[in-house]
């Protein structure tokens, strides 16, 4: 039986359909789950998709952080459950305090969308054990507030648990602090990052099959489970 | 009745690209003598009851501020 992975959509949201159909290229059953039903559906993990959920409105991330389907992710990640956050989903985990930081306006003040080189820092969690440490890979990007900060004492905490899974390599497109793109939890099954992974699994949409990792990575993940 | 005023700021520590751009348009507009901005966000709150300072922090520290990067200050004005 194949994982099922379950995709959030929350109203804003943009990019749940691309993110299901990354799931079912790598070979899983996408799942969709709304904003709205508390309910699971016994999925075997979650993705919280990018786009700009209740509009950004008061802080990104900061009202799909209360929908009704968070308060079940939270608990079941705070369990173990992998969980993806990408661009708005990563907000949605900094503002959910599942992952630490926040996102800020790009210091650029300018929307960026270009291919991203990344380099993967941390290749043992649940969602990048399909890359190697060191490994660079190239992604789309696309945001206006994906400044990751916070304050000294976490980024060296961060850093010294090696919960830093990528950093941008070349220019840093929007600020963050020390390079950072995404980061993980200490259990290694929550990750967020600002790039675009489910962009880059088919060559007719995207720069490279990059991000295709994401997903075989999940579910070797659930199969060794 | 009673009106609440929320202020929330970001951290002094906290790049303001808003602010920045704000400054950036008064300086082209002649304004030279300005040394910074800094945007915040301003929530005015009408109670129905009397205001319960423990739920009013709540309110601000929960949804209103995001503590990591904001700072937040409460005005209760009594009408």
């Amino acid at each position: 039986m194949s994982a099922r992975i379950g995709v959030v959509t929350f109203p804003g949201s943009l990019d749940d359909q691309d993110a299901a159909r990354a799931v079912r290229v790598a070979g899983a059953e996408p799942v969709s789950l709304w904003h709205g039903d508390a309910d699971l559906k016994g999925v075997d993990a979650v993705v919280l998709p990018g786009g700009f959920s209740y509009g950004d409105y008061l802080r990104c991330g900061a009202i799909a952080r209360f929908a009704p389907v968070m308060q079940n992710v939270i608990d079941s990640a705070r369990d173990g459950l992998p969980v993806l956050g990408i661009c708005n989903g990563f907000q949605i985990l900094c503002e959910s305090h599942l992952l630490p930081g926040a996102l800020i306006r790009n210091d650029v003040r300018k929307f960026v969308c270009r291919d991203q080189q990344l380099r993967v820092e941390n290749a043992n969690t649940a969602w990048t054990s399909d890359y190697h440490e060191g490994q660079e890979i190239l992604i789309p990007l696309k945001n206006g507030e994906g400044g990751f900060v916070a304050d000294d004492r976490t980024l060296d905490e961060l850093e010294g648990e090696g919960r830093v899974v990528f950093r941008y390599l070349q220019d840093n497109p929007n600020g963050s602090y020390r390079d950072i793109a995404g980061i993980t939890n200490d259990r290694g099954n929550v990750v967020g990052l600002m790039p675009h992974p489910e962009h880059a699994v088919e060559l007719l949409t995207g720069p490279s099959l990059d991000g295709l990792g994401f997903f075989a990575s999940v579910i070797s993940h659930l199969v060794d489970a | 009745m009673a009106r609440v005023v929320v202020d929330v700021m970001l951290k002094p520590e906290i790049l303001d690209p808003q602010g920045q751009a704000v400054l950036g348009a008064l300086t082209r507009l002649g304004h030279s003598d300005i040394a910074s901005v800094r945007q915040g966000k301003r929530f005015e709150i009408v109670l129905d009851a009397a205001p319960d300072a423990a739920s009013l922090d709540e309110i601000a520290s929960t949804l209103l501020a995001n503590t990591v990067i904001e700072d937040y200050s409460i005005h209760v004005e009594e009408s």
